[in-house]
């Protein structure tokens, strides 16, 4: 019976991500991002995907959140976070999308009824297969993720290289 | 480890989970919300997949996951340094303050 920690999990992912986007302070809404985080993890080890469950531990909730965790020590928002102000969106700003948004879903609410469902056997896939599937057929979709990995790092060093710059210029120009 | 979870009700988790996220994309001006906004859809997208995968037994949908989590991690890299120019340029991290180019 595995049905049932995943409803539960699920629960919990949807809550701490409800909170996550309703919190006034930085540092609150990422521990509850953390929470939903280790929640989805939950729910791929649940679903047969263990490899992507650790992934999804060491590289979201692990280095991710840690880089969020540094942006905003260096931001030193205060208590309350920068803003406090919530935007109140004109009604009829919404109303555009809304409507098409609204079709699209009752369009999916629609082919979800109709399907009746089937329950499946989930079984594992294990790293081994991810890995050679990885490796074989999709080599071409890895040299383009190292690629754009190589231009974030380019440009996260480049951007972070000139503010550094500006900043020490600027502190010793202060200090004279 | 063998489950009876229908793909319907993974998707639409997926589902839910990435609306939570274009919410807090369009109700915050905060952009340290916004990009975690943003990781919280990514990580939506990459739940569909995982949900397909396993509804197959097909390793793709894994594989599908990494290159989404490389995504977000290139994205959230280069978001975060530009989120401190932000800071440097109006000393605020609301996006409403920063409606015009070259500060």
């Amino acid at each position: 019976m595995v049905t049932l920690p995943f409803y539960i999990a699920s629960a919990v992912a949807i809550a701490a991500t409800f909170m996550v986007i309703t919190r006034l302070n930085a540092v609150h809404a990422l521990l509850y991002l953390v929470v939903s985080l280790l929640a989805v993890a939950l729910i791929f080890l649940l679903l047969g995907a263990p490899f992507a469950a650790a992934l999804e531990v060491v590289i979201y909730a692990g280095a991710i959140m840690v880089l969020f965790v540094f942006v905003v020590m260096m931001l030193s928002m205060g208590p309350h976070g920068a803003s406090e102000k919530w935007e109140k969106p004109g009604i009829s700003a919404w109303i555009g999308p809304g409507i098409l948004f609204a079709v699209l879903l009752a369009e999916l609410l629609y082919v979800f009824g109709r399907t009746p469902y089937v329950p499946v056997h989930v079984a594992e896939v294990t790293p081994r297969q991810v890995g050679a599937r990885l490796l074989g057929p999709y080599l071409l979709g890895v040299e383009l993720v190292s690629m754009l990995l190589l231009v974030g790092l380019t440009g996260a060093f480049h951007l972070a290289y000139h503010l550094g710059k500006r900043e020490t210029q600027k502190g010793a120009g202060g200090s004279r | 480890m063998n489950s009876q979870i229908p793909l319907e009700h993974g998707m639409a988790l997926a589902a839910v989970l990435l609306l939570l996220g274009l919410v807090g994309v369009l109700v915050r001006r905060d952009a340290v919300f916004i990009l975690l906004s943003l990781e919280i859809m990514l990580n939506a997208a990459g739940l569909a997949f995982i949900a397909a995968g396993a509804r197959w037994a097909q390793a793709d949908g894994q594989v599908m996951f990494l290159f989404i989590l490389a995504v977000a991690a290139a994205e959230v890299s280069i978001g975060l340094a530009l989120v401190l120019w932000l800071y440097h340029w109006h000393k605020t991290v609301d996006i409403d303050r920063a409606r015009s180019l070259r500060g």
